[in-house]
């Protein structure tokens, strides 16, 4: 346990910036899962780049980056199993990766062609992008509840992020999960900044302190140390898996990026402390560390840099064949059987009955 | 047959889809040992244990988005809202994903979810306890919108509702809580989306919905003292509105009256006169009068006959109507 700048309060690192050990690294990977951990932090990078060019090229309407969030991304939704269900929020792609989602399926939210998701939610365990904050930590809830009735040990887990926190909807849900004891984990990504509002003016104590009142325990883990974020959401499953209940995880990381290609950071934040965490960059580290333990060499880093380069590429002719989406489907998902005052409008709109 | 208040109606709606099918649900607050505030789950946890039927905090968001999770999980979430005006904590949750979730997935996640809410007023409830929400869910695209206005109805369309694919908001009129009818409940008839006409009458038609279509009865037995006959049309959901039944009744009488508790401004009076008037306006022998609560809100308790339709505000304007 050591602590961060911000605050005084403890929380969980295993390796320091700079890829030195500080903690207990054995935390139950094998070298093949530790290396495929970089392997999805670096292709998550590198997607999320190619993504705010796809937007400044006109491809993609929206685009909310999560550089810097990798290692809380990829190290949280690598530590469920094939069962578990994840409820993101918006700025989730990473988990989405790990989770395997269709990439093209996903990103059609953010092209316009699609609300919510446009991927199968069931099939890959991953619940539609949720924008209003907060709302999905509700919907999570009620899944570990229903995993729990089904007699399953399956978890979801809820992203979230600090602004997120704010909202009733956080309370309830972290109260309702606690209350039925469901195998929920509420994994709040502070990255410092709710578009421009700085987390010191969302609350005036740690995230996690906040645990101890619903009545489940609650842990601070350095968001950009990947090995710290595995261990706490690997621990949080097990008490899931175990029917201790949930668990509330903040992991203090940091956007690098604007809050959306649509917004300008400069505007309210010092580039300073940018800069700052730059320093503590996730993958920066974990490759250090990796290569300082012998688990990889600079061969294997370039691999997965080449191989991210080409699968961003097919994401990329894929993603710009897509045409517009036909209009009947303006119409088609309403309702599972459309009301004839709806066939109506139908009609009326695309003439085709 | 046996004579039954709305309220065991209900109840036997209830026990009945919990019997049925393994995978229902029924939740909220109070809702387990005392059965509800008005003992609609008399009995179900006792009968379905606590893991069926059980009681939430007091978390109206949470007991909406719950039923987003367990319906994604495969369950059908029946979940109460104590009273009308406890349920808009829960809106940001029925507008933004129940009523939207099966859009929002492409049509791969439905919610089958009901959430029935004691509504209207008449009851010399405290503030809080006499809203006519209706209208902010008929407006919000993707839910359907139920109200029952007798026992064996109420019965009826709670286990279609329950059976629905949708999620549906049921309106339950609590002033008719304890009116009484005879008869089989059984889920057999008509279904979401079909009206029924209570009364026939060539004069005039006057469409209700909820606990105006008894006060709507009321006033047609007092008009066919005087030698006018009134049709009664109980529409039974406002989402799918029965527009061709309207159409039919106004078509037969060339006059009607829409009756509601809420207030009139944008009121469902306006959606339904507009109907009218796109479908039947050829056939219109006088302008369609509502008669419906004014633009306040909801008085207490000693003033909410003032403000609810009266028997005698029905009668005069359908006097008026078909005096045009």
């Amino acid at each position: 346990m050591t602590e961060i700048a911000s605050t005084d309060a403890p929380i969980v690192r295993l390796v320091a910036p700079d890829g030195s050990v500080v903690g207990d690294v054995e935390v139950g990977l094998s070298d093949d899962e530790r290396r495929e951990l970089l392997r999805l932090m670096i292709r998550s990078r590198r997607l999320d780049r190619e993504c705010w060019a796809l937007q400044r090229q006109g491809e993609l309407t929206v685009y909310p980056p999560f550089e810097g969030q990798e290692a809380a991304q990829v190290g949280s939704a690598f530590a469920l199993g094939p069962d578990d269900f994840v409820f993101p929020s918006f700025r989730e792609l990473a988990a989405a990766v790990v989770r395997g989602v269709d990439v093209v399926e996903y990103l059609q939210y953010h092209r316009g062609t699609w609300h919510g998701g446009p991927y199968d939610p069931i099939a890959s365990r991953f619940a539609p992008i949720c924008v209003p904050v907060a709302t999905q930590i509700v919907h999570a809830v009620g899944w570990a509840m229903g995993s729990t009735l089904d007699g399953s040990t399956a978890c979801s887990l809820a992203y979230f992020g600090d602004g997120s926190a704010s909202e009733g909807d956080f309370h309830e849900g972290a109260n309702l999960a606690a209350v039925f004891g469901a195998p929920a984990i509420l994994f709040c990504q502070n990255n410092g900044w709710a578009i421009s509002v700085p987390s010191h003016r969302q609350f005036a104590a740690p995230i996690a302190d906040r645990a101890a009142g619903y009545g489940m325990p609650g842990v601070r883990v350095d968001g950009n140390d990947v090995l710290a974020v595995y261990a706490v959401t690997r621990e949080a499953v097990r008490r899931a898996r175990a029917g201790e209940g949930p668990t509330l995880i903040e992991a203090v990381t940091y956007r690098i990026g604007s809050h959306s290609t649509a917004d300008d950071a400069a505007r309210y934040r010092d580039e300073a402390e940018v800069t700052a965490w730059r320093e503590r960059d996730p993958i920066d580290r974990y490759r250090s560390y990796l290569l300082g333990a012998g688990t990889i060499d600079d061969a294997f880093v370039r691999g997965c840099e080449n191989e991210a380069e080409a699968w961003v590429g097919d994401i990329r002719t894929e993603l710009t064949a897509l045409g517009e989406p036909p209009a009947s489907e303006i119409f088609d998902h309403a309702f599972a059987d459309p009301p004839p005052t709806l066939l109506a409008q139908r009609e009326e709109l695309l003439g085709d009955g | 047959m046996a004579e039954v208040t709305m309220v065991a109606a209900l109840n036997a709606a209830l026990r009945d889809a919990l019997a049925a099918d393994p995978r229902t649900l029924v939740f909220g607050e109070d809702v387990g040992a005392l059965g509800g505030v008005f003992r609609v789950t008399e009995g179900l946890q006792a009968e379905f244990g606590g893991e069926r039927v059980f009681d939430t905090p007091i978390a109206e968001a949470g007991i909406a988005g719950i039923c987003i999770g367990l319906a994604m999980a495969g369950w059908r979430p029946i979940a109460e809202m104590q009273f009308d005006g406890f349920s808009y904590p829960a809106l940001d949750q029925v507008i933004s994903h129940l009523a939207k979730y099966r859009q929002r997935t492409r049509g791969r996640v439905g919610v089958p979810a009901v959430i029935r809410i004691p509504s209207f007023g008449g009851i010399k409830g405290k503030e809080h306890h006499g809203e006519s929400p209706e209208t902010y869910y008929a407006h919000t695209a993707g839910l359907k919108v139920v109200v029952p206005s007798t026992p064996l109805d109420a019965y009826r369309l709670l286990r279609r509702s329950i059976d629905d694919p949708d999620p549906v908001i049921f309106l339950e009129p609590k002033s008719r809580y304890w009116s009484k009818e005879d008869g089989d409940l059984t889920a057999e008839g008509p279904g979401i989306g079909l009206a029924r006409v209570l009364r026939e009458g060539g004069a005039c038609v006057v469409i209700a919905y909820g606990a105006m279509v008894g006060r709507c009865l009321e006033a047609a037995t007092a008009l066919a003292a005087d030698g006018i006959e009134t049709a009664v049309l109980d529409l039974r959901s406002l989402v799918p509105l029965d527009v061709a039944a309207i159409g039919d009744a106004v078509r037969s009488t060339g006059r009607a009256i829409v009756v509601h508790e809420a207030p009139l401004t944008l009121g469902m009076g306006a959606e339904i006169v507009a109907r009218i008037v796109e479908g039947a306006f050829d056939h219109l022998e006088a302008p369609v009068a509502r008669v419906t609560g004014p633009d306040v809100p909801y008085p207490p308790a000693s003033l909410e006959q003032r403000y609810l339709p009266s028997v005698e505000r029905i009668c005069n304007a359908v006097r008026t109507v078909v005096a045009y």
